[in-house]
């Protein structure tokens, strides 16, 4: 919104004067609600200009370096793969393999697994979630490489039960 | 000094509540704005709020936000005079200072020799110390083998006891290996248990780790060190005295390469995991004495610094004994700098660009005057309850008090999307009053009127803390949030966290 604090702070001085409760005022750039509650007012504000590029960025690495930026949709409501049991990402944010860059992966397709082992991290701003198995059993399939992004309950592996 | 005209377009590298609090300062100087953006924040309120954004690549902060090369060609590309780095991702970074000088381009921020004297923790502690600033009793463990570990620097008596060629580092430093290991022992038991083992290079309380029993310290400085290592490239680790029960406190310093003044204190003591979530200036119950020798001690730091820009001094603040230790330097603005707007009446981000522009400080120590008080909550897309489980998501209503004495910085409105890939806060709310009760009663009646439905947030929990009666009293130390989680029945499992 354009407005600023002190531009909201002079619209309320008037309308505490007025029998108003409510003014809603909507432009083509923004749109700004201000309530009267008994504890005083509310401001719900949307700005509603489209964001203007600029000049495009110098072409870093061509179209062969652009990462995959959408995440993974979640896996299709399929409870099972000839058996296997999914593991969800409990989380959207970014698969990890392994506990930091350069280390040995949690888990390999055919290791085996408890439902407790530590089979991924997803971090999720900011923080590292780890990810368990879930179902003791052996590692079928792996879905993603690593540092992909993932969505909500986005099956990350697949665990063929023991 | 004079003569020099003002920046005509600045670029923001950075996103989230700050971006939008740096565009509206420029757009109120006359100044344009251009948004740095990832891919993911490309339909973000302040890419909507800005004259122009620049995409400056994937969602992953390491592919964008934090590529030097990336923020400093798309300020070339913008013709932009400067770059505003807001706080966080690249603020600190000595290299974009460079780079952004390689390209004539003004950094708004310190010189790259302030930003690498307090980004390496060890050289800030000995720059403090050099300064004449208290420092905890401690010293460096890691790899090379300082000349000395003196354990001076009790109280004003502080010593220089860290050695540069150690702080220097070269190739595979680590506290982890033998030679290491040894001295960390000694050291610790000179300093006396608990001693708190922290990295050279950390921020975000990353690499820290609290030992209270001897039996525990090797294993400790081996995760740090290798914690250090992962998140920062650098696996130096140094020791301190573990001070508790002990306040944060902290001074907001600004200065012109010159002259240095302080804007007065800040208490962010109510932490969870080194996370603040509610700061407050003036810090409150400080005797005079001790409020004068923080002064006092930030800007004789500031001074040896030859401080440029907005910056903050962070004390642990021994309330029992009334003394005070150097913590670090911030060499950027604060999340938490609206409190000392608030209290002041100035703009930091507007100082910051004058100061970056080439003019000398505009504001006098002696017409910085104080009034009133001021809190603030960090409103940030997680849940208490659930072991601070993060929420991202995509924000369905964001309903924000509005009214004398209250300030909200957000960047989310109805429809705007929360990434994953960056940090949790929402919106700041601020309350600010004569006094402390009256800041407090603002804000309490404020986060009544916050509502943002979509993602979890912490709203509760605020209101929670706002209405305890040990916060209300002020002056609670950093173990206080903690005890509330536990008293106030939060959960306090991690939910598989690693």
């Amino acid at each position: 919104m354009d407005l600023t604090n002190d531009d909201v702070a002079e619209i309320l001085a008037l309308l505490d004067s007025l029998p108003y409760d409510e003014l809603d005022l909507q432009t083509p750039r923004f749109r700004l609600t201000l309530r009267r509650t008994p504890g005083g007012w509310t401001e719900e504000s949307q700005t509603l200009t489209e964001p203007v590029t600029a000049a495009p960025a110098p072409a870093s690495g061509g179209p062969a370096a652009a990462a995959p930026t959408a995440p993974h949709p979640a896996a299709p409501d399929v409870p099972d793969q000839e058996g296997l049991v999914a593991v969800p990402a409990p989380l959207p944010g970014t698969f990890y393999r392994a506990p930091r860059p350069g280390a040995a992966p949690f888990v390999e397709v055919g290791d085996e697994v408890r439902e407790d082992t530590v089979v991924a991290i997803v971090e999720t701003m900011k923080l590292m979630n780890s990810v368990h198995a879930g179902t003791p059993g052996r590692v079928a399939r792996i879905c993603l490489e690593n540092a992909e992004p993932v969505g909500q309950s986005t099956t990350l592996m697949w665990i063929e039960p023991a | 000094m004079s003569g020099r005209h003002g920046f005509r377009r600045v670029l923001v590298a950075n996103r989230g509540e700050i971006a939008a609090r740096v565009i509206r300062t420029c757009r109120r100087l006359g100044i344009e704005t251009v948004l740095a953006v990832s891919d993911a924040d490309a339909g973000s309120v302040p890419a909507r709020l800005a004259d122009k954004v620049a995409a400056i690549g994937p969602p992953p902060a390491a592919a964008s936000y934090l590529d030097v090369g990336a923020v400093v060609g798309a300020a070339a590309a913008a013709g932009a005079d400067a770059v505003h780095p807001g706080y966080g991702f690249l603020s600190e970074n000595a290299r974009l200072a460079r780079a952004c000088a390689a390209a004539g381009i003004v950094f708004i921020g310190p010189t790259p020799e302030t930003l690498e004297a307090s980004g390496d923790k060890l050289a800030a502690r000995e720059h403090a110390a050099a300064a004449g600033l208290p420092v905890l009793p401690g010293g460096h463990v890691g790899g090379v083998a300082p000349k000395r570990e003196s354990i001076g620097a009790v109280g004003h008596t502080a010593t220089d006891d860290l050695d540069r060629a150690g702080a220097g580092g070269t190739g595979g430093v680590s506290g982890a290996d033998e030679a290491g290991q040894a001295r960390a022992a000694e050291l610790a038991a000179r300093i006396g248990f608990p001693v708190l083992v922290k990295a050279a290079g950390g921020g975000g309380g990353r690499g820290l780790r609290v030992v209270r029993d001897p039996g525990e310290l090797s294993h400790a400085v081996a995760v740090a060190s290798a914690e250090a290592e992962a998140a920062f490239g650098d696996g130096r680790v140094y020791l301190e005295r573990y001070v508790s029960p002990a306040r944060h406190v902290e001074v907001q310093l600004l200065g012109d390469g010159q002259r240095v003044v302080h804007l007065g204190t800040r208490d962010c003591s109510v932490q969870r995991r080194y996370q603040k979530l509610i700061e407050e200036a003036p810090a409150p119950l400080l005797g005079d004495g001790l409020r004068g020798r923080l002064h006092d001690a930030a800007v004789a730091l500031g001074e040896h610094l030859r401080y440029r820009g907005a910056g903050t001094v962070e004390f642990l603040v021994d309330p029992e004994r009334e003394e005070f230790y150097f913590l670090e330097v911030n060499a950027r603005i604060q999340v938490e700098h609206p409190v000392t707007e608030a209290i002041t009446g100035l703009d930091l981000v507007e100082e910051q660009i004058a100061i970056a522009e080439g003019r000398p400080l505009r504001v006098r120590q002696e017409d910085v005057a104080f009034a009133g008080h001021a809190i603030e909550c960090r409103i940030n897309a997680e849940d208490p309850r659930r072991g601070f489980l993060p929420s991202p998501g995509t924000i369905t209503g964001a309903v924000f008090p509005v009214g004398a004495g209250v300030r909200v910085d957000t960047h989310v409105q109805a429809g705007a999307t929360v990434p994953p890939h960056y940090d949790s806060l929402l919106a700041k709310v601020i309350g600010h009053g004569a006094d402390r009760g009256e800041a407090l009663a603002t804000l309490r009646g404020a986060l009544d009127r916050c509502a943002v439905d979509g993602v979890a947030t912490n709203l509760d929990m605020h209101r929670g803390l706002l209405a305890d009666a040990e916060f209300g009293k002020g002056g609670v130390d950093t173990g206080y949030l903690e005890r509330f989680l536990e008293s106030a029945a939060y959960v306090q499992d991690d939910h598989g966290r690693s």
